[in-house]
């Protein structure tokens, strides 16, 4: 059990893919300028994510090391243009605001990285769970951003999420704050590298705090090797 | 070191047809409901512009194409619609570009009555600076609305340009380029119709709905 709270942990928090590990900063800052868009492109990262890391560790011993990565770009490519047939069916209001990103999920490296570190490593079943939890984490660090962008730039919070969720959800939208004139830089790309940078120094100020207030009882070294990828 | 090679490789030619596979069996599964999709997204949008009680018949299945590099802003062939009441022609929408967007090219949609009058325009596609320029999607503003009821008087009438440039549109806060490109779209595109008029409606359908 305490491996998966520290799964969760590390997908969640620790090792977060959006916060800290910095993976997959393109879809990240590109669709976040409303919740919805952002929620969305979320949970499909979520649900590759997830589906990649099963895949990985199944066939993890029966694929030779040396061609396990286009093994794994092969198999990302065609969930991810599985998922995107899928939403293009069946959430087309969703898939006309998304756009390209969509199969831009493809070039997201947290799903290779997830892969590559931890699936072709792990049993099916820890696999699957640590694409849970970092697809949940990179969903919320998605959702943080894209929320206050919307209130920032256009004064609303779930504005078209019915165009995710159905016509009920529509009547979600808030209105936050009447504009005049829209705040232009949280809504463009700026905005979005200014509140990943806020929201990264949040996390530092937090986990500094945290480590304060905990008093220094472990002085064994975690050995630990970080995987940190360049996106 | 070739035995390794060989199954290396075979493993891969398994992995690439099995990867195939999914996709071609997900890809046939969503087919039939992309299409509708699209079909009902274009269904939607050309109701919006030409009112159903104008016509009689199913719009989005007489559909011609149309080819004008000046007025339609490219030289692929557009689609335009064509809305009959007993067999006889009453409106007709025209699908065009505005070039010079602010962000690049905006496609609109334009709904025009057979007197020239407008009926209604939607923006079908944009990349325009958000929050400012995106003022032409009916979602965020009814500035498009303005258009509706509007008649090109002569080839280069003045009245169809934004306020700025002399004319009688309003271009709104914080944007011209934006309206600038949109205007003279629909300005381009209804000079195109009225000298094309005789031609438009007997023309054969010429393209099926699914694009």
């Amino acid at each position: 059990m305490s491996l998966y709270r520290d799964i969760a942990w590390q997908g969640l928090w620790k090792n977060n893919p959006g916060l800290v590990q910095m993976l997959g900063l393109c879809p990240l800052l590109a669709v976040t300028s409303t919740f919805t868009n952002a929620l969305g492109l979320g949970l499909a990262t979520a649900v590759v994510l997830i589906g990649s890391n099963t895949t990985v560790s199944l066939v993890r011993n029966f694929v030779p090391k040396e061609i396990r990565i286009p093994v794994f770009v092969m198999i990302i490519a065609a969930l991810v243009t599985a998922v995107q047939l899928l939403v293009n069916a069946y959430a087309y209001g969703l898939y006309l605001s998304l756009g390209i990103f969509l199969p831009l999920i493809v070039t997201n490296c947290v799903i290779i990285g997830r892969a590559e570190a931890f699936a072709s490593r792990n049993s099916p079943m820890d696999a699957a769970f640590d694409g849970l939890m970092m697809g949940i984490g990179f969903t919320l660090v998605l959702m943080v951003l894209g929320g206050g962008r919307e209130i920032l730039g256009q004064g609303t919070l779930f504005d078209g999420a019915d165009l995710l969720l159905g016509p009920w959800a529509a009547s979600l939208r808030i209105e936050v704050w009447q504009v005049d004139t829209p705040f232009l830089l949280a809504m463009l790309p700026p905005g979005a590298f200014l509140g990943m940078g806020l929201l990264i120094a949040l996390k530092n100020a937090i986990d500094k705090k945290l480590a304060e207030r905990q008093p220094k009882m472990q002085t064994a070294p975690v050995e630990r090797a970080r995987i940190t990828k360049v996106n | 070191m070739q035995k390794s090679m060989l199954k290396n490789g075979l493993l891969l030619g398994l992995f690439a047809l099995i990867c195939t596979a999914v996709v071609a069996v997900v890809n046939d599964s969503t087919r039939d409901a992309i299409l509708a999709q699209q079909k009902l997204e274009l269904k939607r949008t050309l109701e919006q512009i030409i009112p159903n009680e104008l016509h009689d018949n199913p719009l989005e299945e007489s559909c011609v194409l149309l080819q004008d590099k000046d007025a339609l802003g490219t030289t692929q062939p557009m689609p335009a619609y064509i809305a009959t009441q007993n067999a006889e022609p009453v409106a007709i929408a025209i699908e065009t570009i505005a070039p010079d967007g602010y962000n690049g090219e905006i496609r609109l949609i334009i709904g025009i009555k057979t007197d020239g009058t407008v009926l209604g325009v939607r923006t079908l596609s944009h990349q325009e600076t958000p929050g400012l320029g995106d003022k032409i999607e009916r979602k965020k503003s009814d500035w498009v609305d303005s258009f509706i009821g509007k008649k090109l008087q002569g080839r280069d009438d003045k009245a169809w340009y934004v306020k700025k440039d002399g004319g009688e549109i309003d271009q709104f806060t914080g944007a011209t380029i934006t309206p600038r490109a949109y205007v003279k779209s629909i300005r381009n595109t209804l000079a195109f119709f009225e000298a094309n008029k005789q031609t438009l409606f007997s023309q054969s359908q010429t393209c099926e709905a699914s694009q």
